[in-house]
């Protein structure tokens, strides 16, 4: 790879540092009980209500006074279902969905992070998914809560992930016939070069070592 | 190279190639259309359209007058926002993301860096002038919002005047954000830790000048609009969207509150020591645009309210610091208004320049390389003109974020349109979208 730069720069062309660190996506582990808060409530009540709550909860993650819920896809409808309709639970609104792409944690590589908020209780939650990006099926979840329909279309737009049962999944805010999805890691920060008479400035990701 | 096209004959003529659109399918086709009996029509209101709030694009299918189904079209103006921010520090996020819903900068800012404190762990040491500071900024950025949303509105169903006078409020705003700031738009001025500067001499008694003159102002806008016959005509049982549609469409802010559910995360789920302030959360429950359209007028002046309370505390908090005490953190320059603008203070440039070699390396380490933040994820929501906007952040140890998403209000509540508008009269859709209030720039990031 030629790594001439603009400006006459070699080699990286980076002069901050940063260049040379060598990024890796870490996770928490899982958190033991209690967890602290409404936390331990919501998973009892959980629990309670969903007798298949130990195989489809694969962590429970509480970091930063958030709790994450860690859910195998095949059981992420009736969970999701579960925590909307239970009364001591009551998650009636879902902010929505976005992908985080992991290309390190291979067989997991495609997370999809679930914010859901209870008006009743005054709580929030995350429900996080993890699928291989060979296989990236998750079940929509528009059934449950319909305003995760545009949410997931920007998923998909963006991760390629695929949400299965979704009345209409398009790309919404790509245009439609885009090749690649741009937030995934392996996706180059992209741009188009800017043409002036007798010179040409390269797109962002040509300039330094941003891949 | 084949002159010959499939769809039109042509043929040569003195003044050129001359084109006829005829043959193909064109008579079935015409006669087929003929034949049903429904005059169902299919209008593309936008992208470029003066009412749809932007490069909005609805696809209309149509009735006569009536609209029987609606289809948003959003993506025109899809930056990449949150793909460039991987490539920046943890700082230059903040000149990213105040691009996003361009009529709320500040609230994009307060919100992505809420999140990045908690990432940091640092929420309890961001000092109190700092969140006071915030607090008025974005106060007064929901004036300046909620005018171009009322403003606007108004001009899209046909009242100009409102428009008038809501942009000088609005001009009165954004001389205040000049003058804290140095910008009237897209500041980057809440950073990590704080804010870019404190406020200036005198700032405070030009902010409470400005107070009272909005004050007696919004005065024109009410007796213009408020019992109005005609506006509220225009906007009564309009774009009706009540609690049940609202919770499972996601949908926050003012049209939330216009179903009777007094939900504002600046009471519920306060942020920045909203819980200290006096103020009301306005609900109506008429859950149409002229219960919006109150609501709104009605949050101005609980502005206000919040504006004045937060006067009190910065004149009680003078001096103090208004960045985060910690050096790896805190950006090491303040901002200072010179002569030509603002830019770095002089003192602090004499400093690195001409006194010590350390606090050189020191600036140059932090604004080249920037901060590490510890792995993890957060999701930090605050309540924008427009309802909840939410950060999902995610670390991985590094100075640059590895995801940085925003659940933009707009983008939620535009996904209503269709809930609002299906069956009502084509003329009535621009009121209703007017009253989701959506800014594009938020919606397509």
């Amino acid at each position: 790879m030629s790594e001439a730069g603009m400006f006459g720069a070699h080699g990286t062309g980076d002069t901050s540092g940063f260049g040379g660190l060598v990024r890796s996506a870490a996770q928490t582990g899982s958190t033991e009980r209690p967890y602290g808060g409404y936390f331990d409530e919501v998973t009892d009540d959980l629990e309670r209500a969903y007798p298949l709550f130990s195989d489809a909860i694969e962590r429970v993650v509480v970091d930063r006074g958030e709790l994450t819920l860690y859910v195998k896809r095949d059981r992420l409808f009736d969970v999701a279902k579960i925590l909307r309709d239970t009364p001591t639970l009551r998650f009636e609104m879902c902010m929505g969905v976005n992908g985080v792409h992991y290309p390190q944690d291979s067989g997991r590589e495609m997370h999809a992070v679930y914010s859901l908020l209870s008006l009743t209780h005054n709580r929030r939650i995350r429900l996080e998914v993890c699928v291989p990006d060979s296989d990236s099926h998750i079940p929509s979840l528009v059934e449950v809560w319909a305003g995760i329909n545009w949410h997931e279309r920007e998923t998909f737009d963006m991760f390629g992930i695929i949400f299965d049962g979704h009345p209409g999944l398009t790309r919404i805010l790509m245009p439609d016939d885009w090749p690649g999805h741009p937030q995934r890691k392996d996706y180059p920060l992209g741009g188009i070069a800017i043409e002036y008479i007798g010179a040409t400035v390269p797109a962002p990701s040509e300039r330094r070592s941003y891949s | 190279m084949s002159t010959q096209d499939a769809y039109a004959t042509s043929r040569e003529t003195t003044e050129g190639r001359v084109y006829s659109v005829t043959g193909g399918d064109w008579d079935s086709l015409t006669t087929d259309i003929g034949a049903t009996k429904e005059e169902r029509v299919v209008v593309n209101m936008g992208p470029q359209h003066p009412s749809t709030h932007g490069v909005l694009r609805l696809i209309l299918e149509l009735e006569g007058e009536t609209v029987t189904e609606v289809r948003c079209g959003i993506g025109y103006l899809h930056t990449g926002i949150e793909k460039n921010a991987e490539y920046r520090t943890w700082t230059q996020g903040v000149t990213f993301v105040t691009r996003m819903d361009y009529l709320a900068p500040i609230f994009n800012e307060a919100a992505y860096c809420l999140a990045v404190e908690k990432l940091l762990g640092i929420t309890n040491d961001i000092p109190e002038r700092a969140s006071i500071i915030r607090v008025l900024m974005m106060e007064l950025n929901r004036i300046s919002s909620h005018m171009v949303a009322l403003g606007t509105g108004a001009l899209e169903l046909g009242a100009l005047s409102p428009m008038i006078f809501a942009f000088r409020e609005r001009e009165t705003v954004l001389d205040l954000f000049e003058m804290i700031s140095g910008l009237r738009m897209n500041m980057a001025y809440i950073r990590p830790g704080g804010v870019a500067q404190d406020i200036p001499t005198g700032g405070v008694a030009k902010i409470r000048e400005a107070v009272a003159k909005l004050r007696t102002n919004f005065k024109d806008n009410e007796k213009l609009l408020i019992g109005n016959t005609i506006w509220m005509k225009r906007t009564q049982n309009i774009g009706y969207l009540d609690l049940a549609g609202c919770t499972t469409l996601g949908v926050t802010g003012p049209v939330l509150r216009s179903a009777g559910l007094p939900w504002d995360l600046r009471k519920i789920q306060p942020y920045c020591g909203y819980e200290n302030y006096e103020f009301d959360v306005v609900t109506t429950d008429t859950c149409d645009v002229y219960g919006r359209f109150l609501i709104r007028m009605k949050e101005l002046e609980q502005s206000l309210r919040i504006i004045e309370q937060a006067c009190d505390k910065l004149d009680a908090t003078a001096g103090q610091p208004v960045m985060v005490a910690d050096k790896k953190i805190a950006w090491p320059a303040q901002l200072a208004v010179g002569a030509d603008g603002m830019g770095n203070s002089l003192a602090h440039i004499r400093e690195i320049m001409g006194e010590s070699m350390e606090s050189l390396i020191h600036h140059f380490k932090l604004v080249t390389e920037g901060f590490k933040v510890p792995a993890g994820q957060v999701y930090v929501a605050v309540e924008s003109p427009r309802g909840e906007t939410g950060v999902h952040l995610v670390s991985d140890g590094g100075t640059h974020p590895y995801r940085v998403h925003f659940r933009e209000p707009s983008f939620n509540n535009l996904q209503s349109t269709s809930a609002m508008c299906e069956g009502s009269m084509i003329a009535d859709v621009i009121g209703a979208v007017a009253s989701i209030d959506p800014v594009m720039g938020g919606v397509d990031r």
